[in-house]
């Protein structure tokens, strides 16, 4: 096994460690600028309306936020350890942990699913009559909170779906000690989506 | 396209279908040279329907008033045909098509990192293009928005902008995975030997882009999909009635849009640095000079986007940093012109027809860049912001710049592509009629612009008729010089008469495989011990 990258030959197939990993390392910055984009509209719109954004911040659900907060970050912890485990040479330990993140994820999704619902139960939701005869600052940061949650839901949910997969190849032990680049891989994105959510945590529920 | 294959190398790749048979073993093939003759095939199609895109609106213009399109079908027309040409032609045209195919073959590697990210982006591309020409016959019509999709228009209107947006969501993902796979290729399948000053400058244009393809693209995919949120669900972020502000869509759309100016021109200058050397027999002038200055201009080309927007009530301050960097931007390309007069000079020229297209390139280039520099200062921009003027410097820039040099690019690798060549008078004539044809088209635009006639009109006033007239009849002249181009090809690839492994008498390592190249390359990998230009017995 060679851990500081390089070549090394598997099953007759050339692997490429380095290039996989700065492939994915490539993969997250086109991903980190993509959200880029989002948190620069929430800067401009936050300097528009600074009292807007304060108060409406405030109508949410700090306690949700926060139990979701530490959901997702342990979920960070399990994959690691799933990672640590099959290099070990414990595949099965590491599909177990691969589960446990899968069920966080999942966890993370409901909870979630039950604030939306909240909220647009009382009708606020982007485009709703409700919302639109606020004033325009509280317009827009509903907008930015339901727009940039849900995006990162579907990076979730992306998650998830590859961690399944992972989960499978492990069990099969086509992820094992000597090629785990993939659960590699897919750790870093999944490290990446719980960042972004640590950076919209306090952006959105805690500036009231 | 079996039919194709040249009978004397049974080696060649042609003859490797892989797992797969017929069709199957072209779209579903990993090996990058398939995958960039399939880009190849497919850019080809985009830029042909582009034109004739193009050519109807020229018709159009012919005379004042109504000619042969109504009002909306026009607005239709330059939107189809810029969405065409920008995303789906002149993007991903270069470093798709002929980047796929020659990166590894120029720097010693099998295949390039990801070969299955590869034909992933070829499909990427392929399901975004029939999106794009879906819109034609969905219920709301084709979008009439123009490609920038500026709001609050863009939000009102009722037709298929979303699916529009969609296509270049969708298209910009098949560019983010070409740098990707690019980039990670460079870095780390490079021929044992080859440091990075050994590289030839074509690789290193790629890698200038293939930076800026990563990091300006998800830009783009962001600013398409709010606004596609924006017209289902109403968020508001560019509406001013909910608080937003159409102008920061211009600027999200910019800060991806312009850098995509380089991701178009990187890619041409780079070949124009393989085509100069070789066609001067010397190695080219000022190495070091080109690579730092394809850099530079890969990160400048960042800061500048607000140029586009100087008429939108951007603070002073603003307008002149921006205007000054925009200046800055146009350092490096004057030192690269430099640099390729300076290769020519003294050396032995052979006018075969890579060259004298890489020296269209050079002249319309030129101008398109200088014309650039007008636009660049505060001043003048107001006076010719969204006239005709600005027609003219992005066709000179795009088509005469990126245009040219992949036309000479194709005319460069072709014998190393399909095995064979074409007619080499044919090709010499049709690229002084494209030439010709291309200055009479373009250049009434530039003084129509400083005259005051706007774009994006299917009408003018009559005093703008005459020069109109030109254009319109420039316009058909160049279109047969395309068909000449593309005809001479075609035929060129099933019948010309065999090309040896180096007809150009090139340096560089894709001219050292045998043509066309095997399936994997080089059947041991080489060693590089100098630079790519190096010629035997001649000095540096
Ligand atoms: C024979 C070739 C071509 C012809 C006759 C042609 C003609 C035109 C015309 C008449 C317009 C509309 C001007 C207006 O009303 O504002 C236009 C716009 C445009 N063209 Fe071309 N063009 C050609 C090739 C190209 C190429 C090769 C590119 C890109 C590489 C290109 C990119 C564009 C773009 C981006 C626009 C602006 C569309 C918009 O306003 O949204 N064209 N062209």
């Amino acid at each position: 096994m060679n851990t500081s990258g390089g070549e090394i030959t598997v099953h007759d197939k050339h692997v490429d460690y380095s290039g996989a990993k700065m492939g994915m390392w490539l993969f997250l910055f086109t991903e980190l600028i993509f959200f880029g984009g989002m948190f620069l509209l929430y800067a401009v719109y936050r300097s528009s309306f600074p009292e807007e954004f304060y108060s409406t911040s405030a109508e949410l659900h700090r306690t949700i936020g926060a139990v979701n907060t530490v959901v997702l970050i342990t979920s960070s912890l399990t994959m690691a350890c799933s990672i640590t485990a099959v290099k070990k040479g414990d595949t099965r330990l590491s599909a177990l942990f691969q589960l446990l993140t899968i069920l966080f994820a999942l966890t993370f999704l409901v909870v979630k699913y039950f604030e939306w619902e909240a909220k647009i139960g009382h009708g606020i939701y982007p485009g709703s009559e409700a919302l639109t005869a606020q004033g325009q600052g509280k317009i827009i940061f509903y907008s930015l909170y339901f727009v940039m949650t849900g995006i990162h839901g579907v990076h979730v949910l992306a998650g998830i779906a590859v961690i399944s997969v992972t989960m499978a190849m492990t069990l099969k032990n086509r992820i094992n000690k000597g090629d785990y680049i993939r659960l590699e891989n897919t750790g870093l994105y999944w490290h990446f989506v719980d960042i972004i959510w640590v950076y919209l945590f306090p952006l959105l529920y805690l500036i009231g | 396209m079996n039919s194709g294959q040249p009978a004397e190398a049974p080696q060649s790749f042609y003859y490797n279908t892989g797992k797969y048979r017929g069709v199957l073993s072209w779209v579903l093939s990993t090996d990058h040279k398939r995958i960039g003759i399939l880009y190849l095939l497919s850019v080809g199609a985009f830029f042909l329907t582009g034109v004739t895109l193009g050519l109807l609106m020229r018709l159009e213009l012919i005379a004042p008033g109504k000619t042969v399109v109504n009002a909306s079908t026009y607005d239709s027309l330059f939107t189809l045909h810029g969405i065409i040409m920008i995303f789906f032609f002149i993007i991903p045209g270069i470093p798709a098509s002929l980047g796929n195919f020659f990166l590894p073959l120029m720097i010693g590697a099998r295949d390039v990192a990801f070969p299955r990210l590869n034909l992933l982006s070829w499909w990427f591309y392929i399901v975004a293009g029939f999106l794009a020409l879906a819109t034609v016959v969905m219920p709301g019509g084709p979008p009439d928005v123009g490609w920038t999709f500026y709001p609050p228009y863009s939000i009102r209107t009722t037709t298929s902008v979303s699916l529009a947006a969609f296509a270049a969501f969708v298209v910009g993902f098949s560019s983010i995975l070409t740098g990707l796979n690019f980039i990670t290729t460079i870095h780390r399948l490079r021929a044992p030997g080859m440091g990075w000053l050994r590289m030839p400058l074509f690789p290193w244009a790629l890698y200038a882009t293939s930076w800026v393809q990563v990091l300006a693209t998800p830009v783009l995919a962001i600013t398409v999909l709010l606004l596609i949120l924006e017209r289902s669900f109403g968020v508001g972020f560019f509406d001013p009635v909910k608080g937003g502000d159409p102008l920061m869509f211009q600027h999200l759309f910019w800060i991806y849009s312009h850098p995509a100016v380089y991701i178009m021109i990187l890619p041409a200058m780079g070949i124009i640095s393989e085509v100069i050397p070789v066609f001067s027999r010397k190695a080219v002038f000022g190495y070091k000079a080109i690579v730092i200055s394809t850099m530079a201009i890969g990160v400048v080309g960042y800061l500048v986007w607000g140029h586009h927007m100087f008429t939108t009530g951007m603070s002073e301050e603003a307008q002149l940093v921006f205007s000054l960097i925009t200046f800055i931007v146009a350092v490096p390309s004057g030192i690269k012109v430099f640099n390729w007069v300076s290769t020519m000079y003294r050396g032995s020229i052979v006018m075969a027809p890579p060259m004298l297209f890489s020296l269209a390139f050079i002249f319309l280039f030129s101008i398109g860049g200088l014309t650039g520099l007008v636009n660049a200062s505060v001043a003048a921009n107001v006076h010719i912001h969204d006239t005709y003027f600005i027609v003219a410097h992005f066709h000179y820039v795009m088509f005469g710049g990126t245009g040219f040099a992949f036309f000479a690019g194709l005319h460069y690798w072709f014998p190393k592509m399909f095995g064979r060549i074409y007619n080499v008078r044919a090709a010499l004539i049709a690229c002084v009629v494209m030439f010709i044809g291309f200055n009479l088209l373009y250049f009434p635009l530039f003084i129509l612009g400083w005259n005051g006639m706007p774009r994006r009109y299917y009408d003018y006033l009559p005093l703008y008729q005459p020069l109109n007239v030109l254009s319109t009849i420039g316009s058909w002249v160049l279109a047969a010089g395309i068909l000449v181009v593309v005809i001479n090809l075609v035929r060129g690839a099933f019948r010309g008469d065999p090309a040896g492994s180096n007809p150009w008498d090139g340096t560089t390592l894709e001219w050292q495989v045998p043509t066309p190249p095997p399936a994997e390359n080089f059947d041991v990998i080489p060693e590089i011990t100098h630079g790519p230009y190096h010629r035997e017995g001649k000095a540096q």
